[in-house]
């Protein structure tokens, strides 16, 4: 059995919003499986149903051969679930609190130690300290620990790194990159595009609806439209003139510079460089880039949402 | 059992590094029973009285003395005219004046009857009435002795289990009620509802932890503590106020633990329907707080309630286990005298954990 995670045509309204529309997906034993997207777009909400903390309108989630809804304690057994919300036992030091979550899966912290030892070393030197005390970073770090501490077979992480620092970031990712050695399966969500590219397969979230579901890889390389990366002095008069050229072409702010998209067989381009040559903005640059997962992710939402319109 | 014995500990740690919350539960038996025994009392000492002395012969100097040597007075004001009546009164501090008609001594020679008015504040009736019968009782006694009158009929009181009329045998069993309420539902209620809002439960959930587990765990700490303080108050009504524990300690003591098993039973009911621990704190304030208070028969007697009110303090388990304590500590009751009170309070115990346990939510929705 190779699949740890089966979710098909999840759908979960909470009164009128629609949280999860009709998702379908799969988690293969071994892999980051990451759930990418913005705020509210149903993220959290399908980890706790997998998590079996709250309950489908319809659809089914299969954990490990397990039923989210009938089977919600055998699938307690087997992960561990660490949510989007810093909720640790503030008033417990760091060791504590490991100790009381290691317990609890009738485990210790000596048995599992080489699972979390790269990011529970940070912690040691603060480990009487109590975890209300503790830096963003060092939270999540802890959280982390104490979610793994039992060896779940799956890993259900909420934004993990929402809120730490850069630097704890990395020593987060580098911890989870390292559990596919221990067959350890990772779902883990996360609004970052660029940590997107670290997963082995992600779903791009958007609206309670899965936009495309694929490695990054492929992804990237199922991208056929033209993309431009323009350099200018004033991004905002630039934005303006290229807007102004044609409604329909998608430019966006993207770092330092503005992300054009073009058609796969638009010949255009000299068409808009004369065009912005005329506004008298100074000197704009053109130069055909590879796109990342934001610029993946920008252009199918896009394409939904005329879909829509 | 290990599993167990870990959660026990977090409670106890969550619990003593809270040194505010700690404090005040352990000290709470003792300042509220220093609060109940000495501040608020309804016994009568030095009350603030006037005088206002038409007469002023030998004979109401000789009442005036008698009344304030009693202990219960304490002579305040000499009033001299009608008009300074109503301007005393008025500045509140004195609670009655003793008026003596002119004439007193000789009136009572000569006519054999002679007058005496008592004016009393009644702002607060049930102090007006028993100044008033005090004061009439003191002088009627007086009048008595001095003249060697005696009444054909005699009327013999006997105030059983209380002999000395205090208020200690009534507030240290009302002291125990309200404390077990306080300790056992409204911390218990907030220390699972805690876990709900700090997103501890999420954790808890997700983990092959069962409810019992997690629910008894935490009762446990809260049971010590609120056992601890009974044993306070009992040490301290018993040395300090004289109370006597007439029945047998140990089914007081029982009896006291299957009171604080309802209340944590009914803690744990409260944080199975509130959300925040601001919700868990309205409704053991307000829905528990206010009625133990109120229809438990600790301050107001049930029996003087109309007949639904009556009905309703049925409801009240505090109602119940009043009867019992006030039973086993001063009159000495066993447990066949209290055996259906006893088990009412098992009756609430069975419905409210069960309710709870059917109520526990194994999700988050």
């Amino acid at each position: 059995m190779n699949t740890v995670v089966e979710v098909e045509n999840i759908t979960k309204t909470y009164n009128t919003t629609c949280a999860v529309d009709n998702i379908n997906l799969s988690v293969i034993k071994g892999e980051i499986f990451g759930l990418v997207g913005p705020d509210g777009s149903g993220k959290t909400t399908l980890i706790r149903m997998i998590a079996s903390l709250i309950k489908q309108n319809s659809g089914k989630i299969k954990v490990l051969g397990f039923d989210n809804v009938k089977d919600y304690k055998s699938i307690r057994k087997v992960i561990g679930y660490m949510p989007g919300k810093f909720s640790l036992y503030q008033d417990l030091t760091v060791e504590e609190n490991l100790t009381l979550f290691a317990t609890i899966y009738d485990s210790d912290i000596r048995t599992n130690y080489h699972l979390i030892e790269d990011i529970y070393s940070h912690l040691e030197p603060f480990k009487d300290r109590q975890a209300g005390k503790l830096s963003g970073g060092m939270k999540q770090k802890l959280a982390l620990s104490c979610s793994l501490i039992h060896k779940p077979e799956l890993l259900l992480l909420d934004e993990p790194t929402t809120g730490v620092d850069p630097v704890s970031r990395r020593d987060l990712w580098k911890m989870l990159k390292k559990l596919i050695n221990f067959g350890i399966t990772t779902i883990v969500s996360t609004p970052y595009m660029d940590e997107a590219a670290l997963c082995d397969r992600i779903a791009l979230f958007q609206n309670g609806r899965i936009l495309e579901s694929n490695s990054p890889n492929e992804i990237i390389g199922k991208y056929e439209n033209l993309l431009y990366k323009v350099k200018s002095y004033n991004n905002y008069l630039t934005l303006q003139a290229l807007r102004r050229f044609s409604n329909d072409s998608l430019v966006y702010p993207f770092g330092e510079s503005l992300h054009l998209v073009l058609e796969k067989n638009d010949s255009g381009i000299d068409l808009i460089q004369e065009y912005i040559k005329k506004q008298n903005i100074g000197l704009v640059s053109f130069e055909l880039i590879q796109p990342t997962i934001e610029d993946a992710f920008i252009l199918l939402m896009q394409t939904k949402n005329s879909e829509i319109l | 059992m290990k599993k167990f014995r870990v959660f026990v500990w977090k409670e106890f740690i969550h619990i003593w590094r809270d040194k505010r919350t700690l404090t005040i539960l352990l000290s709470m038996p003792a300042i509220l029973i220093i609060l109940f025994g000495f501040a608020i009392t309804n016994e009568i000492n030095d009350a603030p009285i006037g005088i206002y002395d038409k007469s002023k012969d030998e004979l109401t100097s000789k009442i005036t003395s008698n009344i304030i040597n009693s202990g219960y007075f304490k002579l305040e004001e000499i009033i001299k005219s009608d008009d300074e009546i109503i301007d005393v009164f008025k500045k509140g501090r004195i609670k009655m004046i003793i008026i003596y008609e002119s004439d007193f001594e000789s009136n009572l020679t000569k006519f054999n009857t002679a007058n005496i008015q008592i004016i009393s504040d009644a702002t607060d009736p049930n102090v007006a009435n028993t100044l008033v019968n005090y004061a009439k009782s003191l002088v009627n006694n007086f009048i008595m002795i001095e003249y060697n009158i005696s009444p054909n009929f005699k009327i013999d009181v006997k105030m059983r289990y209380n002999t000395e009329m205090k208020g200690s045998f009534l507030f240290v069993p009302g002291l125990i009620t309200i404390l077990m309420m306080l300790i056992g539902a409204m911390m218990t209620a907030l220390s699972l509802t805690r876990e709900h809002e700090f997103g501890s439960m999420e954790y808890l959930l997700t983990s092959p932890l069962n409810s019992y587990m997690i629910i008894f765990a935490k009762l446990i700490p809260y049971l010590l503590i609120a056992l601890f303080d009974i044993i306070v108050i009992l040490i301290l009504g018993t040395v300090v106020f004289g109370v006597i524990i007439q029945g047998s300690l140990l089914l007081l003591m029982f009896e006291c633990l299957l009171f604080i098993i309802m209340s944590l039973s009914l803690g744990l009911l409260i944080s199975t329907v509130s959300k925040s621990q601001q919700v868990a704190l309205m409704i053991s304030l307000m829905g528990l707080m206010l009625p133990t208070i109120l229809l438990s028969d600790f301050i107001f007697p049930v029996s003087n309630m109309p007949q639904w009110l009556q009905f309703i303090t049925n409801f009240i388990p505090a109602r119940w286990f009043n009867t019992i304590i006030k039973s086993v500590m001063l009159k000495g009751a066993g447990i066949g005298n209290i055996i259906n009170e006893t088990l009412y309070i098992c009756g609430f115990i069975v419905l409210f954990l069960g309710l709870s346990i059917f109520n526990f939510k194994e999700r988050l929705d």
